[in-house]
C-alpha cells in the first residue's frame, strides 16, 4: 500500500517515481451517477466496498455490444458472432495482463467472487478433499468464503479450521502456522477484509502453505480495485474477484487458476461450450478456460469488465491506492475525533475501508440518518457475522472509498455522524 | 431533517434507550424468537397467556432504535389484551407504518403506537418496526419458534 502525505502535490508511486496526483474533479466527470441528487442532496457515495459506480466508458462498452455486435460467441460463422467473440476474448486477455497471469486460459469468467469460490469448492473439492481432510479459512472472511467450504466439509466429512485475529483485526500468523498440517487440502483467505479493511499478508501465507505443498485461494473481491495484483509474484493457486467492485458491470467476475490445477480438476457445470464432443457413450471436455464456462456467458459483462480494467489501468492503480489511503487517513482522523466512536479494525496495513461503531446508536440508525443527507454508507454485519461476533458487536457502519471520492465527502460523512449524535442526544 | 425528527421522536428514543418490560419472564407459556438477517436484529418475546388474555409480556434481544422501541411499546400496548385484540392491533399498526389506509378510527386503538407513523416515510425501516410484532404473533400461534423477516 502506498502511503503519502495528504497535502503533497506529488506522490511517490510504487516504483519510487514522482507522479502527478489524480485529477479527481475530472475523474468524477467520468461517472454520470455522481451528478445525481438523493433526497435533494448531492450524492455522497461511500459504499464502494459493496459496489463501485461505473464510468461512462463501461456504460458505452455495454451499449456498443448490444447495439452493434450482439451475437453469441464461439459458435457463429457470421460477422456479429465473430466480432463478439473477438471482443470477449480480448477482455479475457486484458484481465490476464491485469492480474499478471501467465496464460489467458487461466482466466475463467464467472458471475462473481461467490461463484468463483463455489467453483473451486465444487471442482477442487470433488477431486482433492475427502473424509478427515481439512480446509483453512479465517475469522474475518465474507460469508462467501466460509459457507462454500462448510458445505464441502459437510458433504465430504472434512473439517473447516479457522485462523483467529487479534484485537486490531490482523490475522495471527503463529496460529495459522499451527493449523497447517498434512491433512490440510487448501487455504482460503481474503486479500483484504471487507468488514475491517485489513490487508492480509497473503504473500507470506502462501509461502507458509506452499512450504507444505498446500494450495491457496485468495478472495480478492476487496483488493483488485485498490492494489496492484500479480498472481505470479504472489504465487497463489487461485485468485477471485468481482467485476462490479472494480467499476465494471454486475454479474461478471473472474477466477484465476494456475494451469496445473485447471487441468486436474473436473468441470463445474455441464453444458454447451465446455465440451469438445458429446455422445451418449462418452463426452470429452473442452480445455480451460472453456471447460469451466458452460452455457452462454455474460458476454456484455465480460466486455464491460475489460473496459473497466482499461479505465483503471489508465488512472494507474498506484495513484488510486495513494488517493484512497489519503482519504482513509483523513476519515480515520476525523471520525475517531467524534466522541463515542470506536473504530473496528485498526490493522497496521489497511485499505480504504473504515468500519466504526457509535456508542448507544445502532448502525442502521446511522445509515438512515446519513441517507437523508445523500450520504450512502453500509450499515450491517457486512456478510461477515463471525468477525462481528469477534468484536462483540451486531453490526458496524462502514464507509469505503474509491478513486472518485473526496475529502469534502468525508466532511459530509462527519457532519452526518454529528447529526446522528444530535438526534440521539435528546 | 423534519422527517428524521418524525421518525426519531422522543418517545421512540426513550424506549430504545430504556426499553420497558425487558428481560426474561418466569412462568411464560408462549415464546418465539425473531431475526432480521439483513441487519442482525434479534428479539425473543416471552408471554404468559391465561384465559386467552396476555397477562404478562417481556422481551430480550438487541436491535436498532426503531425495532427496540417497537418491541418495548408493543409489550406495553398488548398487555391485558385478548389474543384476537393483539392481532388486530398488529394489523392496525402495520397499516400505520406502511401508510396503507390511514383510518382515523384507528388512532384511538393505536394509542402510543401512533408515534411510529414517521416510519412510513422510510420503507426500508418497516421491517425493523414489525419484527417484534411478527415475533409476538409467532409466539401466540405456536409455542417455540424462530421467525425471520426474510
Amino acid at each position: 500500500m502506498v502511503t503519502s502525505e495528504s497535502t503533497s502535490k506529488v506522490r511517490p508511486s510504487g516504483e519510487g517515481k514522482a507522479v502527478l496526483p489524480l485529477d479527481i474533479a475530472r475523474i468524477r466527470e467520468d461517472f454520470p451517477i455522481l451528478k445525481m441528487k438523493v433526497h435533494d442532496k448531492p450524492l455522497v457515495y461511500l459504499d464502494n466496498a459493496a459496489t463501485t459506480q461505473k464510468p461512462q466508458r463501461v456504460l458505452d462498452a455495454l451499449n456498443r455490444f448490444y447495439t452493434r455486435e450482439c451475437a453469441n460467441i464461439h459458435r457463429g460463422l457470421h460477422y456479429l458472432s465473430d466480432q463478439a467473440t473477438v471482443d470477449y476474448e480480448h477482455a479475457r486477455t486484458r484481465v490476464q495482463r491485469f492480474l499478471g497471469a501467465a496464460e489467458s486460459s487461466e482466466i475463467i469468467f464467472v458471475r462473481g467472487t461467490t461463484e468463483a469460490i463455489n467453483l473451486v469448492a465444487h471442482s477442487f473439492g470433488r477431486k482433492f478433499v475427502g473424509p478427515g481432510d481439512e480446509i483453512i479459512t479465517t475469522v474475518m472472511e465474507h460469508h462467501s468464503n466460509i459457507v462454500p467450504w462448510q458445505m464441502l466439509c459437510e458433504e465430504k466429512g472434512a473439517k473447516l479450521r479457522v485462523v483467529p485475529i487479534n484485537d486490531a483485526g490482523e490475522l495471527i500468523l503463529d496460529e495459522f502456522e499451527k493449523l497447517l498440517n498434512p491433512k490440510t487440502r487448501l487455504v482460503a483467505v481474503a486479500h483484504i477484509s471487507n468488514a475491517l479493511g485489513t490487508v492480509n499478508p497473503v504473500r507470506r501465507m502462501i509461502e507458509m502453505a506452499h512450504a507444505r505443498n498446500i494450495p491457496v485461494l485468495i478472495d480478492g473481491a476487496q483488493a483488485v480495485a485498490h492494489t496492484k495484483i500479480d498472481v505470479q509474484e504472489l504465487d497463489c493457486d487461485f485468485y477471485c474477484f468481482s467485476g462490479h467492485k472494480i467499476y465494471g458491470p454486475t454479474g461478471i467476475g473472474v477466477l484465476y487458476g494456475k494451469a496445473q490445477w485447471l487441468e486436474q480438476i473436473p468441470p463445474y457445470q455441464g453444458g454447451g461450450d465446455m465440451i469438445i464432443s458429446v455422445t451418449f457413450e462418452k463426452t470429452t471436455y473442452n480445455c480451460p478456460p472453456h471447460k469451466f464456462e458452460a452455457g452462454t456467458p455474460h458476454i456484455a459483462g465480460g466486455i464491460g469488465l475489460g473496459a473497466a480494467i482499461e479505465y483503471i489501468d489508465n488512472l494507474g492503480l498506484d495513484h488510486v491506492a495513494a488517493h484512497e489511503h489519503d482519504l482513509l487517513e483523513y476519515a480515520t482522523r476525523r471520525i475517531s475525533a467524534i466522541p463515542g466512536v470506536r473504530i473496528i479494525g485498526n490493522a497496521q496495513k489497511k485499505s480504504g475501508t473504515l468500519s466504526f461503531y457509535l456508542e448507544d446508536v445502532h448502525p442502521h440508525d446511522i445509515g438512515t440518518i446519513l441517507d437523508r443527507d445523500g450520504v450512502a454508507i453500509r450499515a450491517g454485519h457486512h456478510c461477515a457475522m463471525p468477525v462481528m461476533d469477534r468484536f462483540g458487536i451486531p453490526a458496524t457502519a462502514r464507509a469505503s472509498f474509491a478513486c472518485y471520492n473526496t475529502r469534502e465527502e468525508v466532511d459530509a460523512l462527519v457532519r452526518g455522524v454529528d447529526k446522528v449524535r444530535e438526534i440521539f442526544a435528546r | 431533517m423534519n422527517d428524521l425528527r418524525d421518525l426519531y421522536q422522543e418517545m421512540i428514543l426513550d424506549h430504545s434507550k430504556r426499553p420497558r418490560n425487558f428481560g426474561k419472564l418466569e412462568g411464560a407459556n408462549h415464546e418465539a424468537s425473531g431475526y432480521n438477517p439483513l441487519c442482525g436484529d434479534r428479539f425473543t418475546v416471552h408471554i404468559k397467556v391465561d384465559d386467552d388474555i396476555i397477562r404478562e409480556i417481556r422481551f430480550e434481544g438487541s436491535g436498532c432504535a426503531i425495532s427496540t422501541a417497537s418491541a418495548s411499546l408493543m409489550t406495553e400496548g398488548s398487555k391485558g389484551k385478548t389474543l384476537a385484540e393483539a392481532e388486530t392491533l398488529f394489523e392496525k399498526f402495520h397499516k400505520l407504518i406502511t401508510g396503507d389506509a390511514a383510518e382515523p378510527q384507528n388512532a384511538e386503538a393505536l394509542g402510543k403506537l401512533l408515534v411510529f407513523s414517521g416510519v412510513k416515510e422510510f420503507p426500508v425501516r418497516v421491517k425493523c418496526a414489525t419484527l417484534p410484532w411478527h415475533t409476538l404473533k409467532a409466539a401466540l400461534h405456536d409455542g417455540h419458534k424462530v421467525v425471520s423477516t426474510e
